[in-house]
């Protein structure tokens, strides 16, 4: 058997997203089989797999914007699986980027990222836009403080997205596929972004079908396939792949 | 017998005042009570999404003008003395709150579901996600049909006329029962109505237009 086993001792304090032994079905179709892995503090996982191997759920699973049926998730401290979970505090933890980056169609740029600041954490204008303009140039936007969505590439509106993200100064920041939308040369700028965020520290969970992109940058790649967790260890997983799985995955994949 | 003339047409106009002014009071309270009903309906708790439902099958399923005769004649008999521009208002506000209630809705469940999530994802409240993300949107594609809905509203204000109220339709009602000039009197109504409705339906097409020109670079 090629699964990983749930890891027996209790998480260390560097973890900071734990999966233990996690099951999740949508009805009949049983997404996740008993996925278990941890994220370290500072280091950048990605999630790789075919489609319907379970990795985006997985993801979303962190954020809970799916409720796990079974086994035990941790993030920053939060343990999802509680029933006293204290929803809206595990949000302002955890960031997520989506691949149909999901800006708010109806503000701009500078608003949709001091909006969440202003509400949540009732930042002044001011704050907030210093705020705004320091994430957007950490993104290579500062230009774009006044343009709505619309008027934005579709690169310029997922790096507006991170930005959006990182105003509210997450611990870890999840990436669900979010250059899947994207042409190459876009995915490349959105992907220096990620790069330069990975370089600074942030610690990040990532579902990616850039492998060359996750070979430079990932310090654990998680493999699913089926459901679970085939194959997991440092980026050079991808250059000896273990299992026949992985190397018919990759041989596809390039 | 007196023939149509100038102080006739003063009547109706006044009639026609009454008509926007009864137009204007079924928009704002029926606005009102359009939104209390759409946000009913998208409560995650059954029972008052369920009552909402309720309210906006039985409104439709009744003719305003039987609504408004139980405003008009059922309310004193309850007790409630009520004026024929308070009965009116009253039974505009019911009947318009029950279709802007469904209308909007169905702009509100019309914004998609990653623009709900995202908005959870930044830890904003249900509230601030409802009026700070969603709203917004949904009112944007809600407008044009809003403002065409609003035709219907001024057109159904003439069965008012029914109550005692003296509405533009009444108003032609009685200069014809004393001029005998019906198809005169009722041209003018008609033009005026026209007059009143034409605006609206003009501004609603260009919403819609500039609604479709603003969605493409979406």
């Amino acid at each position: 058997m090629n699964t990983v086993p749930p890891p027996e001792a209790s998480p260390q304090s560097q973890d900071i997203v734990v999966l233990r032994d996690v099951y999740k079905s949508f009805g009949d179709n049983a997404v996740l089989k008993g996925v278990s892995f941890s994220v370290k503090r500072g280091e950048v996982t990605v999630l790789i797999g075919k489609s319907g191997s379970g990795k985006s759920t997985a993801l979303r699973c962190i954020d809970r914007l799916e409720k796990v049926n079974q086994g035990h998730i941790e993030v920053c401290g939060h343990v999802l699986t509680d029933p006293g979970l204290k929803l809206r505090q595990l949000r302002l933890d955890v960031g997520i980027v989506f691949q149909s980056y999901n800006l708010f169609p109806h503000l701009t740029i500078g608003e949709n990222i001091m909006l969440a600041p202003r509400s949540v954490k009732h930042l002044s204008k001011a704050e907030a836009a210093d705020l705004a303009k320091k994430s957007l140039a950490q993104v290579g936007l500062s230009e774009k403080f006044d343009a709505y969505p619309e008027q934005l590439s579709g690169g310029q509106q997922q790096r507006a997205a991170i930005a959006r993200s990182l105003a509210m100064q997450p611990k870890v920041v999840l990436f669900d596929e979010v250059t899947s939308a994207l042409d190459p040369q876009l995915t490349g700028e959105v992907l220096r972004v990620i790069e330069r965020l990975a370089e600074d520290g942030m610690t990040m969970v990532m579902v990616t079908h850039e492998m060359n992109f996750a070979r430079k940058i990932a310090d654990q790649v998680v493999f699913m396939h089926q459901g679970k967790v085939w194959e997991i260890g440092s980026a050079s997983v991808l250059d000896k792949p273990q299992t026949q799985e992985l190397r018919d995955f990759l041989a596809h994949e390039l | 017998m007196p023939t149509f003339g100038f102080t006739h047409l003063q009547f109706l106009l006044q009639g026609a005042l009454w008509t926007i002014a009864l137009s204007a009071c079924a928009l704002l309270g029926g606005g009102l009570m359009g939104l209390i009903i759409a946000l009913c309906r998208v409560s995650r708790f059954s029972v008052v999404s369920g009552i909402a439902w309720a309210y906006i099958q039985v409104v439709q399923g009744v003719p305003l003008l039987v609504i408004m005769f139980v405003g008009y004649f059922g309310l004193p008999a309850l007790g409630v003395p009520v004026s024929p521009l308070m009965a009116a208002a009253l039974s505009m506000t019911v009947w318009v709150g029950a279709y802007f209630g469904e209308f909007w809705r169905g702009a509100i469940q019309a914004v998609p579901r990653s623009q709900w999530e995202a908005a959870e994802c930044l830890a904003l409240t249900s509230t601030q996600r409802m009026f700070k993300v969603i709203i917004p949107q949904a009112i944007r594609s809600a407008t044009p049909g809003t403002v065409g809905f609003m035709v219907q509203i001024v057109k159904n204000t003439s069965l008012a006329s029914a109550v005692s109220f003296i509405d533009l339709t009444r108003a032609g009602q009685l200069i014809n029962n004393s001029t005998f000039q019906p198809f005169l009197t009722f041209t003018v109504v008609a033009i005026i109505y026209f007059m009143l409705c034409y605006p609206l339906s003009v501004l609603s097409r260009r919403l819609e237009k500039r609604m479709a020109r603003g969605m493409r670079g979406v």
